[in-house]
């Protein structure tokens, strides 16, 4: 049944869907200079007379990967090491030829590369590298005891740390992962000593680093490229000759650049696209701008749309689990067993595996933070019904009350605050959560985090960070005022004072 | 009205009754005594049908209580226990009148039983919008009786009903209590440890221990001619027989009359 109530909820999720369908959708990872080309994408296509979204930022190479098999999205900005090493690792494929030919067996097209590269190389401050002279990648095996940040992503690839170690031998253990914008504040504030950085990032000229020679050869040619989906051609006619105008247009100066206009001068990455699209093409593409409250209020109202929804569906499949599991013990505890574990399911693992069911944006997001709403309501119901009294549910019983009538008559009635409780928990807890939705592209009060994450923008990451905290409040509140209402004024009193006894 | 035939119950492996046969005659007052673990609350709770027998039967008004005929039979019966067991959310007319509710009372006929019942156990007007937190033991005493006796019973079953109460409220309630019981004449079947409060009560005493009974008759017999050493080392073992005795006697006499 549970299956069932979750099944139910998911296509209740994926109908309510609010967005309008646009007839293509560009995609583009969370780093600055995926995002620029895909906006830059975006306005292209858009200014050839199709109607286009940009779903920009999402979290992960794999995320992309699977929503353009599946045509959450078209088309988006990738690279031919990440291709050929991570996305097509297990083909071994020699040479770009041969991946041509393996993404066109999955129905997806690959650009003529767009003109620069954006290659991995590890990076040390001038003074660490000074310090210890360090060229190369090899002079690392001396100084066992530096400390190295990498990107997540980069510890788990095929093509990222793994290999490097095997290939250079390199003996550092002390190893952490953290986010790749984190980390040159990292390496400037000497917390990490060597991290790894994409060679058009414009932090490396703003921070005066040194990067280490590749003396071995590990890091593959990363060069740009679009992929997008070959139906294109009939869905969308004159579409992917738009998109392969990039082709060849793109010089590395060019695209560190760009980034550097956007992380180090602070214009957006729409106005760094329009800039690209006046400077290489001769586009003159409107930028558009939307006022502070007019965003505020469009992610308030996604964010809300995320929260209210899979917290409703998370009423309704919880309460009734939470009062299932009360009345057979033994089905209880495999209830809240297996919420339990879904809850320690990381958040954008969780988002993953939801990705090829569900697609990217509004769907996954409501179904994992339905998942994760279940726990604290399931919980909170379980336990406020067996915390009642035996000597009430038995006079209960014996009053001659049915047993729905006892659920409805008294047993629910005085699990109504222990309940409420655990609604409140959820909607506190979903209200965080639902900000990482903007990893797979729901956007709400996470889109602006995650830019100022990307940005080093501290103003920009308040942009999401308050108002998502001022919405958990405002639920805190609203539950409290709520509890006036729903929890019977008899449990509401404190005990008598001793008073005359008759 | 009430009768237990070859009853046996074991709670995990532990014998709590082992072959009761008891009879509880319509309209008198049953009291069931003996050290705690003897099986009298046992007794009360399979009546109740809160448990099943292991073996053996026990028969409400001339039928076996069974799965089919358990609400009915207990839409028969009132029910009261030691902390009264009101249900804390709802005010004492919410708790009294809940289930002539479910049962579709009219609004008219409920309040006019349920004053009633207010002026039979002398619950004060003042009180009969509070919660069960803002009443005294006493008063929430005599609210659980008036949900007992709503739907006017047949078999009253009372659990250490005065238990909880100190001793001076504890006697006022006896005393009101016994009246109440005797002006409607009840078949009523009550637990309690405590023997003056079982003399008090009971035109019947059914002594029991490790789940049998032992012996039963009226407070005079057991108190006089205990039949066998467990008896009178449990009459001893309480305070002051000769007095119990006494009032046993001067409480029987009404009655006999």
């Amino acid at each position: 049944m549970a299956l069932g109530l979750t099944l139910l909820v998911l296509s209740l999720a994926v109908a309510a869907e609010p967005a309008a369908n646009p007839s293509l959708s560009v995609g583009s990872k969370k780093f600055t200079e995926s995002v620029i080309l895909g906006e830059a994408l975006t306005l292209l296509l858009a200014d050839g007379g199709f109607q286009v979204a940009h779903r920009a930022g999402l979290g992960g190479t794999r995320i992309l990967w699977g929503a353009l098999r599946s045509g959450e999205i078209d088309a988006y900005p990738e690279y031919t090491g990440t291709l050929l090493r991570e996305i097509l690792a297990e083909r071994a494929l020699p040479d770009l030829g041969a991946l041509r030919a393996a993404l066109a067996e999955q129905g997806i097209r690959m650009s003529a590369p767009l003109g620069f590269e954006n290659t991995y190389a590890l990076a040390v401050t001038e003074a660490t590298g000074a310090r210890l002279g360090l060229e190369t990648i090899s002079d690392l095996r001396a100084h066992p005891d530096l400390r190295l940040g990498f990107s997540s992503e980069f510890l788990d690839r095929g093509d990222g740390w793994p290999g490097l170690k095997v290939r250079y031998r390199l003996p550092q253990t002390r190893v952490q992962g953290l986010d790749h914008d984190l980390a040159y504040r990292g390496l400037a504030t000497g917390r990490i000593d060597v991290t790894v950085v994409y060679t058009t990032d414009a932090e490396i000229e703003r921070y005066g680093l040194r990067l280490l020679d590749d003396d071995r050869g590990y890091f593959d040619d990363y060069q740009a490229v679009l992929l997008y989906r070959a139906d294109l051609a009939e869905r969308a006619p004159g579409a992917a000759v738009l998109l392969r105008r990039f082709e060849g247009l793109i010089s590395e100066p060019v695209m560190a650049s760009l980034n550097g206009r956007v992380k180090l001068d602070g214009i957006s990455e729409h106005q760094a696209a329009v800039e690209l699209l006046q400077e290489r093409l001769g586009l003159a593409v409107e930028a558009e701008t939307v006022g502070f409250w007019q965003r505020l209020w469009q992610r308030t109202a996604e964010h809300l749309g995320l929260v209210a929804v899979s917290l409703s569906a998370a009423i309704l499949v919880a309460v009734p689990l939470g009062i299932v599991a009360a009345r057979r013990p033994r089905l209880g505890q495999v209830l809240l067993g297996v919420t339990g574990v879904l809850q320690t399911v990381p958040s954008l693992a969780l988002f993953v595996f939801l990705i090829p069911l569900l697609g990217i944006g509004w769907p996954p997001s409501v179904a994992a933070l339905f998942v994760y709403s279940l726990l604290p309501i399931l919980r909170n119901t379980h336990a406020g019904l067996i915390d009642i009294p035996r000597p009430i549910r038995e006079s209960a019983d014996v009053i001659g009350l049915t047993p729905n009538a006892r659920l409805r008559l008294v047993e629910l009635p005085l699990a109504a605050r222990a309940i409420l409780a655990g609604i409140k928990t959820s909607a506190v807890l979903n209200v965080g959560t639902a900000t990482l939705a903007a990893l797979i592209g729901a956007g709400g009060y996470g889109q602006p985090i995650l830019t100022g994450i990307r940005l080093d923008d501290v103003g920009l990451i308040m942009q999401g960070a308050v108002p998502a905290a001022g919405l958990a409040l405002a639920f805190q509140g609203l539950f409290e005022f709520g509890e006036h209402w729903v929890v019977p004024r008899g449990l509401r009193l404190r005990p008598a004072t001793a008073g005359p006894q008759d | 009205m009430l009768r237990y035939l070859g009853v046996r119950k074991q709670y995990s492996g532990q014998i709590a009754l082992d072959g009761v046969d008891l009879d509880c005659p319509e309209g008198r007052t049953s009291v069931l005594i003996g050290p705690s673990g003897c099986g009298k609350s046992t007794l009360l709770r399979l009546a109740a049908g809160l448990i099943r027998p292991d073996r053996g039967g026990v028969w409400f008004e001339g039928a076996p209580l069974a799965a089919n005929n358990l609400r009915a039979a207990r839409l028969r019966m009132g029910y009261m226990i030691q902390e009264g067991g009101l249900f804390p959310h709802l005010s004492v007319r919410g708790n009294v009148e809940l289930m002539a509710r479910e049962l579709g009372w009219p609004a008219e006929r409920r309040r006019a039983r349920f004053s009633e019942l207010a002026e039979l156990v002398r619950l004060p007007a003042r009180l009969w919008e509070r919660y069960p937190l803002e009443l005294s033991g006493g008063q929430r005493q005599r609210a659980a009786l008036m949900r007992a006796l709503m739907l006017d019973p047949d078999l009253i079953l009372l659990d250490e009903p005065l238990g909880a109460l100190d001793p001076i409220i504890r006697v006022e309630l006896q005393r009101e209590l016994a009246a109440i019981f005797a002006r409607l004449h009840k078949t009523v079947l009550m637990v309690t440890h405590d023997l003056a409060e079982a003399v008090f009560f009971g035109d019947r005493l059914v002594l029991m221990r490790a789940g049998c009974v032992v012996q039963q008759g009226s407070a005079q017999a057991l108190l006089q001619s205990p039949a066998e050493a467990f008896v009178a080392d449990f009459v001893n073992a309480q305070r002051a027989p000769q007095r119990l005795l006494a009032e046993a006697a001067e409480h029987m006499r009404p009655a006999d009359v």
